[in-house]
């Protein structure tokens, strides 16, 4: 009985109306908290011991940093799905999700180097972290490359998620190569990219943008989830009467 | 905290506020580009609907 | 196709080996490329052997993954060109299995002959004779993981035009743990220290690999040949 439930959310009519009815409920409280958040990160906590004002480039750089890789879990979630399951609503959310989580990486990396350089002086450092979020970059890249270059879609869709699956299980072996290495060479006065001693005034606001941020990518991702149904079902006969109203 | 002080962030300005420009162009772009698509997808299927119907 | 899977895969093994070395200069090419790129260091850098000491280890590393990147290219394309993969796939043998034939062939004309000339350019750079060994262990351990990596990207990318660029792009992310190790272990050799620690994390990542890409081969295949 359950199954029948799962099976209606992956027909496309039925998740193209629902997504369309969940995404304001993503992207108003995402909002909110954003703006709460910033106004918490920005005016109201205090400054940071070491830091000074410039530890707050935190509330932006870890929110990004964070969903860069939730995005890259769930688009290679989903793609497993699509593979293993062959429900194409699958597919279309690692489709949908590929270039919100690029731009996180992206957000990550420059408020990265700009938090770096007041700190360490130079706009670029092979840190741990931001190393491990340029590898990311790079396979966001791959990824979408590889949707881009192949034609038909189907094997688009089945080939990127073979990808997304090999990136998802090299991750934590990336990661734990970048951290070692970045001990082997490190100068004394180098540490990972400062997280202060979080305080509870400066605590709770993160934790804001980190939720306004899953927020947000769960409305931008139904939006474009809702752009990806309308393309792959182009001939169907649903649309004439889901358009018309 | 005055305004102007607020604005300088303790000397930290022109790493500060170009992390918050960039992260929110990226927030506000997504959603745009998000809508674009779905709009010109919706454009485009009403199109297909509409010729299909015209020739039935 | 042979009965016994086991057989099979002795068939594929074979088949591809005399393909490659019927055409010797697909074999030699990745070797000069080799070659061509570590004598690129001392050009660009200092013809100082202490300088270039410094950095072998690295210039070796990227300089051999590169070159083995040129040939995986070719691995899968003839075979799909002629039908000859579709009737792998259809032979009722485990597609992983095959595959995994091939990878070894593949590492066979093209990983094995890097390796064997990596201690001469190692030498070049100035690398001290206690440390060739680990060199040319580590790049063993390396171009077999690099090997397995690329099968995927080359399955994934069959057919696609400039698939070769692609295909890079897709391999190199997931070769940079086995880079990281297997320059350090130079390093640590030509320090007179012993590289155990980063050989066996070597070792391990090419087990996993070998174990594993296989099956995303095969499942890469299926995708693009249908």
């Amino acid at each position: 009985m359950a199954w029948t439930w799962l099976h209606k959310l992956a027909s496309p009519p039925h998740a193209y109306r629902i997504a369309g009815r969940l995404a304001p409920w993503f992207g108003w409280p995402a909002g909110i908290l954003l703006v709460a958040g910033l106004y918490g990160g920005l005016v109201l906590a205090p400054p940071d011991y070491q830091q000074g004002e410039g530890f707050r480039i935190l509330y932006v750089h870890a929110p990004s940093a964070w969903m860069s890789m939730l995005v890259y879990g769930t688009m290679a979630t989903a793609a497993a799905i699509g593979l293993v399951w062959r429900i194409k609503l699958a597919h279309a959310v690692a489709a949908a999700s590929a270039p919100i989580g690029a731009w996180f990486t992206f957000a990550a990396l420059a408020t990265g180097s700009l938090w770096g350089k007041p700190m360490w002086g130079t706009w670029w450092v092979w840190d741990a972290r931001l190393t491990s979020e340029l590898v990311l970059l790079f396979l966001y890249f791959g990824y979408l490359a590889l949707r881009a270059s192949i034609d038909d879609r189907e094997r688009a869709d089945r080939a990127s998620a073979v990808l997304a699956v090999v990136g998802v299980v090299n991750l934590p072996i990336i990661h734990y190569s970048v951290n070692w290495w970045n001990t082997l060479h490190q100068a004394s006065t180098l540490t990972k990219l400062g997280k202060p001693s979080i305080a509870g005034e400066m605590l709770w606001p993160l934790l804001a943008m980190i939720l306004a941020f899953t927020l947000y990518y769960g409305a931008v991702m139904l939006v474009r989830l809702r752009a990806e149904i309308l393309c792959r079902e182009r001939d169907a006969s649903w649309l004439r009467g889901e358009l018309a109203s | 905290m005055s305004a102007g002080e607020f604005l300088a962030m303790g000397g930290y300005a022109a790493y500060v506020w170009p992390s918050l420009g960039i992260t929110l162009f990226a927030l506000i772009w997504n959603v745009i580009a998000a809508r674009r698509l779905h709009a010109r997808a919706r454009r485009q299927a009403l199109e297909r609907a509409g010729a299909a119907g015209g020739q039935s | 196709m042979p009965r016994s899977t086991a057989s099979a895969m002795l068939l594929v093994y074979r088949r591809d080996l005399l393909i490659a070395f019927r055409h010797w200069d697909q074999v030699a090419q990745p070797v000069v490329f080799f070659a061509m790129v570590t004598t690129l260091f001392p050009l660009a850098i200092s013809p100082e052997l202490g300088e270039l000491r410094a950095i072998a280890g690295g210039v070796l590393w990227v300089a051999a993954l590169l070159a083995a990147l040129l040939g995986l290219e070719f691995l899968f394309r003839s075979d799909h060109a002629d039908g000859t993969l579709e009737q792998m796939l259809l032979s009722g043998h485990p597609a992983a299995l095959l595959a995994l034939a091939k990878g070894a062939a593949h590492w066979s004309a093209c990983g094995l002959p890097l390796v064997l000339v990596s201690p001469l350019l190692a030498m070049s750079l100035g690398v001290p004779a206690q440390a060739l060994c680990t060199v040319a262990l580590s790049l063993l351990l390396g171009t077999g993981i690099l090997s397995a990596l690329g099968a995927i990207g080359a399955a994934l990318t069959l057919g696609l035009r400039r698939g070769s660029t692609l295909l890079s792009l897709l391999v190199l992310p997931l070769v940079m743990p086995a880079l990281i190790f297997g320059a350090r272990a130079v390093d640590l050799a030509i320090h007179g220290e012993p590289a155990t620690g980063p050989l066996l994390l070597l070792a391990a990542m090419l087990i996993f690999v070998v174990t594993l890409a296989p099956l995303a081969v095969a499942a890469a295949l299926r995708i693009s040949v249908e």
